[in-house]
C-alpha cells in the first residue's frame, strides 16, 4: 500500500503535529477558564501568555501537518522517493525543538510581542531555516519527478508560505507600517496561500479516494485557486479599513473580500460533485468525512462567517469584537484543522500498511469536534452581537459590557470542553494504531 | 466544461490573473504607505514614541488588549485610551492617570480580570504613554464609532 519507502517520515510529523494540536486545545480550555474565572492562575501564567501558546501551538501544528501531507503526497506524485529522507526527519526535530523553545521561553516572558508573531528574532530565523530544509526536499523531488498540477500548486503554496514569512521581520517603529505589513503575513497566508495549500491536499483526496480523473480534478483545482487569489489578494482591503490607511480601501476591501466567499462555495462543490460522481466507497469512510466536512465547515466558518463582518459599513461597528474571534475558531477549525485530520486519517493506515483502524471512533471525534467547535462559535457569535450593541452603539464601556456577556463566556467554556473530548478521541484513533506498530515491530526485532 | 476550458488554459488564467492582482495590490499598498508617510510628517515617531512602542511589546500588551481593533478582546481598546482619559483637554491629567492606572496592577479584586504587574520604570511609562497618544492622533476613519471603544 505504500508506494514509497520515504513517506513513512511524514509519521513523524503526523504525530508532532496530534501532539501540539492537544497542547493548543488545552490551552485554549485554559483561557476559556480564565475568562469566566479571571482569578485562575492570574499570577501563574497570566491570560496574554496562555493565549500566545494557544494561538503559537496551532499555527505550528498546521504547519508541521502541511509538512507532512507534502511529504505524504509528493512522492506519489512525483512517483520517486524524496530527494532527502534524512534531511525531513533532521527538519522535523529541529521545527519541534524551535517550537518547544518558543513556548518554554513564553513562560519565562520571553517574546516579540507582536500577535502572533511573538516567536524572538532567533527561533524566526530558525523558522527560516526549517522552512528552506523543506523547500529544497520537495522542490528537488518534484523537479526530478513527474510534474502534476496538485504538486505545481502545492509548491507554489508553500514557497508562499516562507516567502510571506520573511515580513515577520520587518517590524518598523510606526505603528500604522507595522500592522500594514503584518498583514502579509497573517492575511496573505490565511486567505492566501494556505488556501493553495488547502485546495491541492483535498484535489489530491478526491483523486485518491473517489477515482475520478486527474484530468477533472486539475481544472476544479485551478479554477478554486484562481477565484482564491483573485477575490484574496485584493480582500486584504478589509484589514485596512480603521489602521490609519487610506478611504479607498473601505471599497475595495468589501468588494473583494465579499468574493472570497466563492472559493469555498467552489470547493463544497467540487468536493460533493467528486465523491457523488465516482460512485465508489473507498474503504476509509472517516479520511472521506474529513475531506467533505471541511469543505462545509471551511465554507461556513470562513466563507460565511468572514461574510458576516467584511463589509466595511458593518466592521465599523463589529470589528475587534467577539464576532471576530467567533469567525476565527470555525474558520481555522475547518479550513486547516479538518484538512490535516483528513489526511492523516487518509495517510495512516497507508504508512503502517495496514487496514484503516478505529474508523468509528475517529467519527465520533469528527462529530464531537465540530459540536464543540461550532457550539463555541454560536456562543461567541451572540456574545459578539451583544457586545456590538452594548458597546458600539449604546457606547457602554468595555468592561462594562464584558459583564454582560458572562453567560455566553460559559457556554463557549462548555463547547470547549467538548471539543477538547472529540480531539482526545481523534488522537486515540490515530495514534493508538502508530503505538500498536512500533510494539509490533520491536517485538519483531526482540 | 471540458469543451469551453482546457487545463492548460484555466492555468494560465490563474497565473496571469494572480500576477495581475499581486501587482495592483503592491500598488496600492505602496500609495498607502506614501499616505502614511505624509501623515507621519506632521506626526513624527518621535524617539519616545518608538521606545514606547517597544515596551507595548515587551510585555505582549496586544495578547489582551487590542489597538485599533486588532488583539485579544480581553481587555480594553487602546487606541484611543488617550482620548478617554481626556488627553485633549487635559494632557498632564491623563498622562498621570494612565501612568497610576498601570503602576496599580494587578488589583487583585475577586472575580476581575486582572492585569498583571510589569516592571516598567517612571521613564519608561512616559514612553508608553506617548506612543498611545501617538496613536490617538492616527486617522481611523473615524473608528471607533464611540469613545468607548
Amino acid at each position: 500500500m505504500l508506494k514509497y519507502k520515504s513517506q513513512h517520515v511524514a509519521l513523524y510529523y503526523i504525530v508532532g503535529a496530534l501532539g501540539l494540536f492537544l497542547a493548543q486545545i488545552i490551552f485554549g480550555v485554559v483561557l476559556g477558564t480564565i475568562v469566566v474565572q479571571p482569578n485562575f492562575l492570574a499570577e501563574l501564567i497570566p491570560f496574554n501568555i496562555a493565549r500566545m501558546i494557544h494561538t503559537n501551538a496551532l499555527i505550528v501544528w498546521l504547519l508541521m501537518g502541511f509538512f507532512g501531507c507534502a511529504y505524504y503526497l509528493i512522492p506519489e506524485e512525483a512517483e520517486r522517493e524524496l530527494h532527502s529522507p534524512q534531511l525531513a526527519i533532521i527538519q522535523f526535530w529541529l521545527f519541534l525543538a524551535g517550537g518547544a523553545a518558543a513556548v518554554l521561553g513564553y513562560l519565562f516572558g520571553i517574546h516579540e510581542g507582536r500577535e502572533f508573531l511573538e516567536q524572538p528574532l532567533w527561533i524566526k530565523l530558525a523558522i527560516v531555516v526549517v522552512a528552506l530544509m523543506f523547500l529544497y526536499n520537495i522542490s528537488m523531488t518534484v523537479l526530478k519527478g513527474r510534474r502534476t498540477a496538485i504538486t505545481n500548486v502545492l509548491l507554489l503554496g508553500l514557497w508562499g508560505v516562507a516567502l510571506f514569512f520573511l515580513f515577520a521581520l520587518y517590524n518598523p517603529a510606526n505603528l500604522i507600517l507595522d500592522k500594514i505589513f503584518w498583514w502579509w503575513v497573517v492575511h496573505l497566508w490565511v486567505e492566501g496561500v494556505w488556501e493553495l495549500v488547502m485546495a491541492a491536499v483535498l484535489a489530491f483526496l478526491m483523486i485518491k479516494m473517489t477515482g475520478i480523473d486527474r484530468e477533472i480534478v486539475e481544472k476544479w483545482l485551478y479554477v478554486i485557486i484562481s477565484l482564491t487569489l483573485f477575490s484574496g489578494i485584493l480582500g486584504t482591503g478589509h484589514h485596512y479599513y480603521w489602521i490609519g490607511t487610506p478611504a479607498y480601501w473601505q471599497w475595495i476591501g468589501s468588494v473583494f473580500s465579499t468574493i472570497e466567499v466563492l472559493p469555498f462555495f467552489a470547493i463544497v462543490l467540487f468536493t460533493f460533485m467528486m465523491v457523488w460522481k465516482g460512485g465508489r466507497t473507498h474503504n476509509n469512510r472517516a479520511a472521506l468525512l474529513w475531506s467533505l466536512g471541511c469543505s462545509v465547515f471551511a465554507f461556513f466558518g470562513a466563507g460565511v462567517w468572514g461574510f458576516l463582518h467584511t463589509l466595511s459599513s458593518i466592521n465599523y461597528y463589529t470589528h475587534g469584537t467577539q464576532i471576530t474571534a467567533a469567525h476565527g475558531h470555525l474558520a481555522f477549525y475547518g479550513a486547516y484543522v479538518m484538512l490535516n485530520i483528513a489526511l492523516f486519517t487518509y495517510a495512516v493506515p497507508n504508512l503502517l500498511q495496514r487496514e484503516p483502524a478505529h474508523q468509528l471512533l475517529n467519527m465520533w471525534g469528527f462529530w464531537l469536534t465540530s459540536a464543540g467547535v461550532l457550539f463555541m462559535t454560536f456562543a461567541l457569535t451572540i456574545a459578539g452581537v451583544v457586545q456590538t450593541h452594548l458597546q458600539r452603539v449604546m457606547g457602554l464601556s468595555f468592561m462594562e459590557v464584558q459583564e454582560q456577556l458572562s453567560l455566553f463566556y460559559w457556554l463557549r467554556l462548555m463547547g470547549g470542553v467538548v471539543t477538547l473530548l472529540g480531539v482526545i478521541l481523534i488522537l486515540w484513533s490515530l495514534l493508538n494504531p502508530v503505538v500498536q506498530h512500533l510494539r509490533s515491530t520491536q517485538a519483531q526485532r526482540a | 466544461m471540458s469543451e469551453i476550458l482546457t487545463n492548460t488554459a484555466a492555468r494560465n488564467i490563474f497565473y496571469g490573473g494572480t500576477a495581475f492582482f499581486f501587482v495592483t495590490f503592491a500598488a496600492l499598498v505602496a500609495h498607502s504607505v506614501t499616505e502614511v508617510n505624509a501623515f507621519s510628517s506632521q506626526h513624527p515617531v518621535s524617539p519616545s514614541v518608538a521606545k514606547g512602542k517597544e515596551i507595548w511589546e515587551r510585555h505582549a500588551c496586544i495578547d489582551c488588549h487590542t489597538i485599533l481593533g486588532e488583539g485579544a478582546y480581553y481587555a480594553p481598546e487602546l487606541g484611543n485610551v488617550w482620548l478617554r482619559y481626556g488627553g485633549r483637554e487635559n494632557p498632564e491629567g491623563a498622562r498621570a492617570a494612565l501612568k497610576s492606572w498601570m503602576q496599580s496592577q494587578p488589583s487583585k479584586i475577586e472575580g476581575r480580570r486582572q492585569m498583571p504587574h510589569f516592571a516598567i520604570t517612571d521613564t519608561e511609562l512616559d514612553t508608553l504613554v506617548d506612543f498611545l497618544k501617538w496613536t490617538s492622533e492616527i486617522n481611523t476613519q473615524n473608528w471607533p464609532p464611540k469613545i468607548s471603544g
